[in-house]
């Protein structure tokens, strides 16, 4: 079975951004840059896949800049077995869309059984990508997994939905995007580190695939939101419960 | 005049509280709202949809292949039914996050999810960044597919009267996914995201059967008891109670924060609280920035104290 897992270099989660000072957009220069931290669960699941046999092959796609061939390489550190990535400028803002048509257009290209992915990224928290690469690739899906298992020619996964847990089956070829408590990433070992930078990166252009990546969604401007006002700290309960009362009424 | 889809989210009993908090965010698009119930022995939901305030139409698409929402054959059903509207919008729940990038790849859309504001037919704001930044955007696809979120707007009234109901009898069966089954946490407690009080825990909670001081002080104000991500992650609460970034936002008017240090993550779900209280021993915890009251206690002390107390309070 061939996995394609696809991952997004974002700014570490760590990073506070602001927007620039013209607030056109977010300041992202000079910041720490990581894989986006559901992505990294979407590449151990498929490496844990292949070390029980039922994965054969794992391939790591990405989009962005030159750059994000550090995030591929950490994918191919973390047991990934080859990398693609889909070079864009530096500065481009490429869509769920977009990156859904590119991603599909990888898809013809490489036939794999099973395309992961994480369910957002914590840059834009859109949570559209895998939906529409499914869409695209006229595949079922599965958002939000927190359990999967292949099964055949069927992958059973476990969804965490707002009242519960919901479980699906797929048929293969399917999308799985990823939620946080599927797996808790390993870190790469430094001979496989070393490993990973003989491992083969493949570049190609949207333009090589023919796809166009210009933007729906104009970016008008970014705000920081208006902050809570910084309260008061109470001395007991007593206090605290009187002021809920008689200051903010709420109780 | 072009309309307004709002496509309903429910459970073939009872349509969800997000679902009226989306019509009214739709309405300040413009007037003629229809919305779509889509399920199987729905009729109970119908009737409900039907009697809301503002909504001029009702499509029933009443078949099993909608039972569950799959969002394989809602997907294919919706982009059936877009034409002549100028705006699909659907609840940034899990259920909405599934289908509408869906429908939307299938008909070239951009979608505009989680938004927080309507500024115009087509400018919207909505969070990124885990909510550290407002974006406002422009769409410049012909038809906009938007999730809502539902703290942002309030819900459209019940009023009673019922509107024109339309049956759809377009039944799409995608065929390659199956629903298997549902393990739903069930609760006397109000829906997280639309109680009026959340009282929420943390790690410092250190096991599960302390969240029932918790909940003894939700149910004395008619509250709902949610968790971070690190008391999720412990096993000490169900994934549904999760509040932040990943999780449910929610803006009650009484947030209390029990054993939570406050990562960003945790702050994205629920710092639009109007009054947020904060209870943790560590002084230092980022939580008390964000807190309009600040205890620091430990809360296995505060917490009785609090529910013993209460009661002179309340009335």
């Amino acid at each position: 079975m061939k996995i394609i897992v696809s991952i997004k270099r974002v700014v570490d989660y760590n990073v506070r951004v602001r927007p620039k000072a013209n607030a056109s957009a977010v300041d992202l220069s000079n910041l720490k840059m990581s894989i986006n931290p559901f992505c990294e669960i979407a590449v151990e699941e498929a490496v844990r896949l292949k070390e029980k046999n039922i994965a054969t092959e794992i391939v790591v796609v990405s989009i962005g800049p030159q750059e994000a061939q550090e995030q591929i390489r950490a994918a191919l550190a973390m047991g990934a077995d080859r990398g693609i990535l889909i070079k864009v400028e530096e500065e481009a803002e490429i869509e769920p869309l977009a990156i859904a048509k590119c991603l599909k257009s990888i898809c013809d290209a490489e036939n794999p059984d099973l395309i992961l992915m994480g369910k957002q990224s914590i840059d834009g928290d859109n949570n559209q990508t895998g939906q529409m690469l499914a869409a695209l690739a006229e595949c079922p899906q599965a958002t939000f997994a927190s359990e999967l298992f292949v099964d055949g020619g069927h992958v059973v996964v476990t969804r965490e939905v707002d009242g519960g847990l919901q479980t699906v089956r797929l048929i293969l070829p399917a999308v799985v995007t990823t939620d946080l408590r599927l797996n808790t990433p390993r870190y790469a070992s430094l001979p496989n580190i070393m490993k990973a930078k003989k491992k083969p990166i493949k570049e190609i252009s949207p333009d090589d695939m023919g796809i166009d990546i210009s933007p729906r969604v104009t970016i008008l401007r970014v705000d920081v939101p208006p902050k809570h006002a910084e309260g008061v700290q109470v001395a007991d309960v007593d206090e605290l419960l009187d002021k809920l009362k008689n200051e903010a009424k709420v109780i | 005049m072009m309309s307004i889809l709002v496509i309903a989210e429910h459970d073939n009993q009872n349509i969800k509280e997000a679902t009226l908090h989306t019509v009214t965010a739709a309405l300040a698009l413009g007037n003629n709202v229809h919305l779509l119930v889509a399920g199987f022995g729905c009729a109970a939901v119908v009737t409900q949809a039907a009697s809301i305030k503002g909504v001029v139409k009702v499509l029933a698409a009443v078949h099993s292949v909608y039972e569950h929402q799959l969002p394989e054959n809602m997907a294919l059903l919706i982009k059936e039914i877009t034409f002549g509207y100028s705006h699909i919008l659907m609840s940034a729940t899990t259920t909405g996050k599934n289908i509408i990038p869906r429908v939307a790849a299938l008909i070239d859309v951009q979608p505009i999810s989680d938004v927080i504001s309507i500024e115009s037919q087509d400018t919207f704001r909505r969070p990124i960044y885990a909510g550290n930044i407002i974006a406002t955007v422009r769409s410049h696809d012909a038809v906009k597919l938007i999730t809502v979120r539902a703290t942002a707007f309030d819900a459209a009234i019940i009023k009673g009267n019922s509107t024109l109901v339309e049956v759809i009898d377009k039944v799409y069966d995608f065929k390659k996914s199956e629903f298997i089954r549902d393990d739903l946490a069930v609760s006397e407690r109000p829906e997280l995201t639309s109680a009026k009080v959340v009282i929420s825990g943390g790690r410092g909670m250190e096991n599960s059967e302390n969240f029932k001081l918790l909940e003894r002080l939700a149910d004395k104000l008619g509250g709902a008891v949610g968790a971070s991500r690190a008391a999720v992650d412990a096993g000490l609460a169900p994934n549904s109670m999760q509040v932040g970034q990943t999780g449910k936002i929610v803006a009650p008017e009484l947030y209390i924060a029990v054993g939570i240090s406050g990562a960003i993550q945790h702050l994205a779900g629920m710092k639009d609280s109007k009054i947020i209280v904060a209870i943790n021993k560590d002084a230092d915890a980022p939580i008390f920035k964000t807190a309009d009251y600040g205890l620091v206690a430990d809360l296995f002390e505060a917490m009785p104290e609090i529910n013993e107390k209460l009661l002179k309070y309340i009335d």
